[in-house]
């Protein structure tokens, strides 16, 4: 990775953060979103607001005009905001939720499920030209960040520009993208009731690359890239917890009724059977947001057990995209005369 | 904590001879919950179950595990042992140690492992066990029979005469099914019209039955005792109460090219037509593809000479919904198609015929009235070859395994009313085997051999090769004097195999009826419930269940409405408590398992739930008893453990893989 990296030599320029024109788009869902609480169609909103670095927003709800102070939208904005609108159903009036392109898929699997009240909801689809991850600029070598410049959603540049304590530094945009972006499910939001800001597909690699080179693998093979890769767990559950199919009322993890929690305390339960349990109680539900491998503080590519399942079904019972749109009766969840045999599962092997 | 009793049935030597029963017992011992165990010859019997009672009375029983057959063969048996003795009959669990051990293994030593490992399953279910209670169920006192042949017929008619209400639904126009295409029937030959019609009339009369012809079954819901079914009435452009079947319009009819279906294509019938002259009921359809009416818009002679006015070009599909208590399947078969026998000259010569097609030559109302002669060029044929199992018994994927059973029959009738009718034309007959068990049935071959003269050729034939002149070379070989047969035949009759009607496992989906390989029914036992679906409420009658003649298929249509009757006399049934429910703390409310309910047995109610203090308004799964199977689809899928089967509970699995794995 060191080849991308152009260190420059302009240390203690300027640290600022982006121009007002560059946040043009979040000036925008800003206005709107204060707007919509004055005249109460929304009686919050859903969005980031900024963390303690320059690259950490977290999801945040904004409910009087001086909290907006806060709010930012920027390319590090990563996290998939529908899962929180489980809870904001529950709550009195409409709730503003940002989403990106990619989650409105995640809100649309909910609204299947009955998990979130469209009538709750006020979507504002948000542009998108593919998030950040922070890890891969830490990577190339980028330590001891200040400020960051050309994350903003109307920045046309490809490049970051990085204030570091050792100077300013360059990285190209693509190179510090999340995975899921690499395999971009297009620039279209699935549902929303207006859009604010531009977005583009970002695309430019196959889904399932990573899945076939697993499946190439011999058994023993396997077995060891995945004992090597979920030995990494520390079961934080953050994956689960940041998962919008993994909304369960109550855990099977969390359960007495099914003891599996005692098990979880004999032999290297994690590895074996935590994500694999819960890879199942996801499939043909999950709509590969990639929240799961994005939150992992061990860098465990979780995503890819949704991937192999997604894989299969697309298949076995032709092209699925979950959260594409609202048809209750889903590959996995529906029978069909000209349905594969199970039988065909031993002959794929 | 349980006190469990285990017993150990030798079977005879059944499970003895392959598993040593007293290790069983001895390991029994050890496993938590059981408090006794012992072994006996025939668990079943009166003093096998004497034991149990014995047993539960003496040390206090609270479950029971019983090793031995499958709980489809005793269960029952068991469970009423139990009950006798005071114990909740949901308190039993059988440890298959017989179709699933001693009779697919064969050493005692590996055997004996698994009849340990399947004996700590069911112990350690049996600890999850409780009680459970059936509820009751409602009998709608009506019976569905699907197909009008003769099973259907007579299946629906010894309905009725019990005193019960019966639909039959037809696909075709008229009801009598295959048997109404024959000409004569073995061994007896009488004429096959003389005795099926009379019953017909029977049926159409009876006021306790109703005909649906040219009809379907659309969808089944519902289960025994109380099926709820869509039937589609297609639309036959002929008012039924108005047509008085005068006739008239399919004589004036000016479209007369379409292929009688009922002649098997060998004749042409008219776009409006009924298919046969002895129809029941004698109301004609219009053939919307063929009709010049449907097809242009300009026609319409039939309803200017109806003078009932009974012609409906309007008409349209209705869908009829009705209430069951019991459904009887009859939807025959169809013989095989021939595309795969290239060999025998099928498609390449007119006067390479099926058995089907010569029934309706021979037969008086047939494509040529009667006369036996050559499709070709219409000349008496003075040499005539059959050849027989073409599909049947076939060892390759062309054909089908089994036996066609009325084939041996039938092509000796056709060599013996050939030889009488026309005694200076040669029948020769290539076979594997002639089987002919039945009453009469071999007497009826023999005089086909001995007073007749049929050649009979113990052989197969390679090839059939139409000739130059008009001929067909028949290359078979004989196997008994081990030599080639070069033959010139004028006519060659292949009885093709027989097949269950296609449309069957579209039926048998929709009903959750299982079907097997070769799409025949599944009788719930082979030997002991022979006409029953192992879906309960489901009857079989006929040859959707197997190969079989007239006289079996009368035979098996009786018993299976006496089934069905057994079933409509009852005012109720018990209900299977192994029903699912959802956790209402749990359950998410997403509707996966309304999804994948097969019964339509799941609806959401909001409730308002008491989470460990926290109130909310929730939608929760609620599970019709009535209509649950306890299939389990939806515990599989929930994915937070909200359902439960009762019975069958997650934690009761899971405990009987964890014993398995132990």
């Amino acid at each position: 990775m060191q080849e991308f990296v152009k260190a420059t030599s302009q240390a203690g320029a300027s640290s600022h953060l982006a121009t007002a024109g560059q946040r043009e788009s979040q000036t925008r869902v800003i206005n709107r979103a204060k707007e919509l609480l004055a005249d109460g169609t929304v009686a919050r909103v859903l969005g980031w607001k900024a963390g303690d670095l320059p690259y950490n927003p977290e999801p945040a709800y904004f409910e009087k005009e001086e909290d907006f102070a806060d709010f930012v939208y920027n390319g590090f904005c990563g996290a998939n905001l529908s899962k929180y609108m489980i809870e904001a159903s529950k709550l009195e009036g409409k709730t503003l939720v940002c989403l990106k392109p990619c989650d409105t898929y995640s809100f649309q699997e909910l609204m299947k499920e009955h998990r979130v009240d469209r009538d709750k909801a006020y979507i504002i689809g948000v542009g998108c030209k593919g998030k950040l991850d922070i890890e891969k600029i830490k990577a190339m070598g980028i330590k001891g960040i200040q400020s960051i410049s050309g994350a903003e959603l109307e920045d046309e540049a490809e490049t970051l520009t990085i204030q570091t304590i050792y100077g300013e530094k360059t990285c190209a945009y693509k190179d510090a993208m999340l995975e899921r972006c690499h395999v971009c499910k297009g620039k279209d939001h699935m549902i929303f009731d207006e859009i604010i800001g531009e977005s583009k597909e970002t695309k430019d690699a196959d889904r399932f690359t990573e899945v076939e080179k697993i499946e190439a693998m011999s058994p023993e093979e396997k077995f060891a890239f995945f004992q090597k890769e979920l030995s990494k767990c520390i079961r934080c559950n953050a994956c689960r917890n940041v998962c919008p199919a993994c909304s369960c009322r109550k855990c099977v993890f969390d359960s007495n009724k099914f003891d599996s929690a005692q098990k979880a305390n004999v032999d290297s339960f994690e590895e074996k059977m935590f994500h694999i349990i819960r890879a199942f109680h996801v499939a043909g539900r999950c709509t590969d947001c990639g929240e799961c491998s994005r939150v992992c503080p061990q860098g465990i590519p979780l995503h890819l057990f949704n991937r192999k399942f997604i894989k299969d079904i697309d298949e076995l019972y032709g092209e699925y995209q979950a959260g594409a749109d609202l048809e209750p009766r889903t590959p996995l969840t529906d029978y069909r005369f000209e349905d594969a045999e199970p039988g065909i599962v031993a002959e794929r092997g | 904590m349980q006190r469990i009793g285990v017993f150990v049935c030798h079977c005879g030597t059944n499970i003895a001879a392959t598993v040593d029963v007293k290790k069983v017992v001895e390991m029994a011992q050890h496993e938590p919950g059981v408090v006794h165990a012992e072994d006996y010859a025939y668990m079943c019997s009166e003093a096998g179950q004497e034991l149990i009672h014995k047993a539960i009375k003496e040390k206090k029983l609270t479950g029971l595990v019983v090793c031995s057959c499958s709980p489809r063969m005793h269960e029952t048996t068991f469970r009423n042992a139990a009950e006798k003795a005071g114990l909740n009959p949901y308190m039993v669990e059988i440890a298959n140690i017989r179709e699933h051990c001693s009779w697919i293994h064969k050493d005692i030593g590996e055997a004996t492992e698994k009849a340990v490992i399947l004996m700590r399953a069911a112990i350690a279910k049996v600890n999850l066990d409780a009680p459970l209670k059936p509820g009751e169920s409602k009998v709608t006192k009506r019976a569905l029979v699907i197909g009008g042949g003769i099973a259907g017929i007579q299946t629906a008619l010894d309905i009725a005469e019990a005193g019960y209400p019966v639909d039959i639904v037809e696909k075709t126009p008229s009801i009598g099914g295959r048997m109404s295409q024959l000409d004569k029937t073995f061994p007896t030959l009488d004429c096959s019209s003389c005795i099926l019609t009379p019953k017909m009339g029977e049926v159409n009369a009876h006021p306790l039955i109703n005909i649906y012809t040219y009809s379907e079954v659309e969808s089944v819901a519902g289960f025994v005792g109380d099926f709820t079914v869509e039937i589609r009435k297609k639309a036959r452009s002929v008012d039924m109460d108005k047509c008085t079947g005068c006739g008239l319009c399919q004589e004036k009819c000016p479209s007369k090219k379409s292929l009688s279906e009922f002649n098997r294509g060998l004749s042409t019938r008219s776009a409006i037509y009924t298919p046969f002259a002895q129809a029941v009921p004698n109301v004609p359809v219009i053939d919307r593809e063929a009709c010049i009416k449907f097809k242009t818009g300009k026609c319409g002679i039939c309803s200017k000479v109806c003078q009932a006015g009974a012609i409906d070009y309007d008409q349209t599909d209705e869908i009829v919904t009705e209430k069951y208590g019991a459904i009887v399947v009859a939807t025959g078969f169809d013989m095989i198609k021939l595309d795969k026998y290239d060999e025998y000259a099928y498609s390449q010569s007119k006067d390479v015929i099926t058995s089907l097609e010569l029934e309706r030559i021979m037969n008086a109302a047939g494509p040529t009235g009667g006369h036996l002669e050559r499709l070709s060029d219409g000349k008496d044929p003075k040499e005539i070859v059959f050849i027989q199992c073409v599909g049947s018994r076939c060892a390759d994927d062309r054909g089908k395994s089994y036996c066609s059973k009325i084939c041996c029959m039938y092509t000796a009738k056709h060599a013996m009313l050939i030889r009488d009718k026309y005694p200076d034309t040669n029948v020769t007959v290539f076979y594997i085997d002639v089987r002919t068990p039945g009453k009469n049935f071999d007497e009826f071959y023999r005089r086909a051999v001995e007073d007749y003269g049929v050649n009979y050729i113990k052989g197969q034939v390679g090839k059939v090769i139409p000739q130059p002149n008009g001929k067909l070379l028949v290359q078979g070989a004989d196997l008994l004097d081990s030599k080639q047969i070069l033959k010139e035949a004028d006519m060659v009759v292949l009885a093709a195999a027989i097949e269950p009607n296609p449309d069957v496992r579209k039926i048998a989906t929709m009903l959750t009826a299982s079907i097997d390989t070769n799409n025949f029914l599944t009788e719930a036992h082979a030997k002991l419930r022979p006409v029953e679906s192992p879906t309960a409420g489901i009857f079989l009658s006929g040859v959707c269940q197997g190969p079989k003649d007239i006289p079996e298929t009368v035979s098996q249509a009786g018993a299976a409405a006496v089934k069905a009757i057994g079933l409509l006399a009852k005012d109720k049934l018990l209900t299977n408590p192994c029903t699912a429910h959802s956790d209402e703390l749990m359950c998410n409310g997403c509707s996966q398992c309304a999804n994948v309910c097969p019964y339509g047995a799941i609806t959401y109610e909001d409730r308002e739930v008491n989470d460990h203090g926290i109130r909310e308004r929730r939608r929760i799964a609620v599970v019709n008893d009535a209509l649950c199977q306890g299939c389990g689809a939806c515990t599989v899928t929930c994915p937070s453990g909200a359902m439960d089967l009762q019975g069958f509970s997650n934690r009761q699995i899971l405990a009987e893989v964890d014993a398995i794995c132990r």
